[in-house]
């Protein structure tokens, strides 16, 4: 009993958070506690800062139906949706890499099914979406079954299928195929579908997350993974399980992005995509250290990104600009992430 | 060397020692038959023979890196035998996962815990054994559960909400016998159960384990570090010893001393021994 010391005997009384007796501003407060404790409640209150002070300084370019189709629909939206994988890998452990390039590669199988093979506009879409799926399969067996270290997995598959996409076009862009138009309203060519895509898929996600048995596993794995092994969690299977969700989810944001500027550009995606969602992920609050994470505060985090975005080329500061400014986001949320986290761990019981 | 074959009559007796807890139901709920296990070059366990009756408690001794934890962690099917077989009510079983060993009815808590920081404490107490009305998680239930099975344990904690990170040692220690004892499990391993416990956890885990003895429906391994402890709680000791049982006495016909006494004659053999050398 050689640790017997740790906090002998002294078990926690039931908490009774004192009131003061004052019901209304009792609500108030405990209401504010609530929300303040929430992850996501940082990343909001700067975006409606950021949304508020480029809108008020800006009223008429800024706050103009155009732009909120440039921001959401263009910028935020896909950013977004990638961000929803990026962020069950990044709670489990793993990073993806590759995403940016499965966005690439997608919309060429759509076109060359389509064009060259004759496959059906729906069904090349819906290939797009499974090529998308195997890529993540692939990430997952590499990463998984043979035992690579997910960063290096992605890297590989992502010069892969770059490589791919340019060898495959010759580098040159490609037009959208006529018979899949009708689908590109649905898809992204309209100007709001886009941001509706990336609403419902974060809500979906984030549900999935917080609410489901397969979110759980994803934050027993990323929490403690012997721990989860342990407990009978198949952690390979989670894992596999969330490349493949990020792999469709990214050829879904190259099929839309196509449709939605018109053009299938071997250029399009790589690793800039990736970058802006895990940018959107960790300003949001998902610690890259496995275990937690929040799919909500990644969504918002991608409007704070594309805020900043279109915000400055509204004003007409250079892009080169905004990366300073989205360094030194990345580094500012993550110091607050990490210390408050110590913070918290320094207070435990 | 102490060590019973396999088959000795005396784990089917339904022996009436114990003293005030009853008579055993009679017959084996866990049997391993010569269990061989290496790492590499390290070779764990040797040829591991070892039963446990019906509703039995068995304690289960050893010096660190003797090779308990690996024993366990086969028993409840995290570990593969390299060597050897497993026999649950007599039916020879190959415990292929944890899953499908908790398919069977064998539940362990290890050494880690097994816990997940992250999670608040009513979700740890239902990890992958979540209680779902598809596709969402029934989380009031599993909250409702979890507090009712703890205040029955006595085990007071601020909420069940809070994640488990934010708890003592002792606390975490016993949220994660809750959750095994709470299984409907029919064989329970429990490894170093009240190693980072202070007194008064102790003694409540203690309790939960003489009510399980009491009812002789569950039966117990539980590999231990105090002898005293050990000896109050088990009714049949086993000493495990570079790879083999090599000691199995009742309780009753044995004492701190005479397990104290094999384990350091064991290690001024091996002092000699290596001296010698």
């Amino acid at each position: 009993m050689s640790k017997m010391t740790e906090q002998g005997g002294t078990l926690l009384l039931p908490d009774e958070t004192p009131g003061t007796g004052n019901g209304t501003v009792d609500r108030l407060r405990r209401g504010l506690g609530v929300f303040g404790r929430q992850r996501e409640a940082t990343i909001l209150v700067v975006t409606v800062a950021l949304l508020l002070y480029f809108g008020l300084t800006n009223p008429t370019t800024f706050v103009s139906r155009t732009n909120a189709v440039d921001l959401f629909s263009e910028n935020a939206a896909p950013i977004a949706i990638i961000a929803v994988g990026e962020v069950l890998l990044l709670i489990c452990g793993e990073i993806d890499l590759s995403v940016g390039f499965i966005y690439t590669l997608a919309p060429f199988i759509m076109f060359y099914l389509n064009v060259y093979y004759g496959v059906p506009a729906l069904l090349a879409i819906i290939l797009s979406l499974v090529f998308g799926l195997v890529c993540g399969w692939v990430n997952g067996f590499l990463t998984v079954t043979l035992h690579l270290p997910s960063f290096i997995t992605t890297l590989g598959t992502g010069f892969i299928l770059g490589g791919l996409a340019l060898y495959l076009a010759h580098a040159e862009p490609k037009s959208i195929p006529p018979a899949t138009v009708g689908y590109g309203d649905w898809l992204g060519a309209s100007p709001w579908s886009q941001t509706i895509w990336a609403v419902v898929i974060v809500a979906i996600f984030a549900v999935v997350l917080t609410r489901t048995r397969w979110g759980l596993h994803t934050i027993a794995t990323g929490g403690n993974q012997l721990g989860a092994r342990e407990a009978g969690i198949n952690v390979g299977r989670i894992k596999y399980g969330n490349f493949m969700i990020t792999g469709v989810l990214g050829a879904l944001v190259g099929v839309q992005t196509a449709f939605y500027l018109n053009d299938i550009d071997p250029l399009a995606g790589g690793y800039q995509p990736m970058f802006y969602s895990v940018t959107a992920a960790v300003i949001g609050g998902t610690a890259m250290l496995g275990g937690s994470g929040t799919i909500i505060g990644a969504g918002i985090g991608a409007v704070a990104l594309s805020t900043l975005i279109d915000g400055f080329d509204v004003v007409g500061i250079s892009a080169n600009v905004v990366q300073i400014v989205f360094g030194g986001a990345i580094l500012g949320a993550m110091i607050a992430n990490v210390q408050l986290t110590r913070l918290r761990e320094r207070g435990r019981t | 060397m102490a060590a019973q074959a396999p088959g000795t009559p005396e784990s089917a007796q339904p022996g009436g020692y114990g003293g005030d807890y009853g008579p055993l139901p009679g017959g084996d709920a866990l049997r391993a038959e010569h269990i061989g296990k290496s790492f590499g070059a390290v070779t764990a366990l040797v040829d591991i023979n070892l039963h446990l009756g019906r509703g039995e408690v068995l304690g289960l001794l050893g010096d660190n890196g003797a090779g308990k934890s690996t024993l366990l962690k086969i028993l409840c099917g995290f570990q593969r035998p390299d060597s050897g077989g497993i026999l649950l009510n007599g039916e020879e079983v190959t415990l292929r996962s944890v899953d499908y060993a908790r398919s069977l009815g064998i539940e362990a808590v290890y050494q880690d815990l097994a816990l997940i920081n992250q999670l608040s404490v009513y979700h740890n107490m239902f990890l992958n054994r979540e209680r779902v009305r598809w596709p969402l998680l029934s989380n009031k239930s599993m909250r409702d559960t979890a507090r009712t099975h703890l205040n029955e344990m006595g085990i007071n904690i601020p909420s069940v909400d809070v994640p488990v990170a934010s708890l003592s040692g002792g606390q975490r220690q016993a949220i994660a016998i809750a959750r095994a004892v709470y299984s409907d499990a029919k064989v329970l391993l429990l490894d170093e159960p009240l190693a980072a416990m202070g007194a008064k956890e102790v003694a409540i885990i203690l309790d939960l384990i003489g009510d399980l003895k009491r009812r002789r429906e569950v039966s117990i391994i539980i590999i231990a570090h105090n002898y005293g402890q050990a000896l109050e709680v088990c009714d049949r000791i086993n000493l495990l010893q570079h790879g083999m049982i090599t000691f199995d006495k009742q309780s009753k016909d044995t004492s701190v001393q005479e397990l104290n006494d094999i384990v350091v004659a064991e290690y001024r053999r091996a002092l000699q021994e290596r001296q010698r050398s």
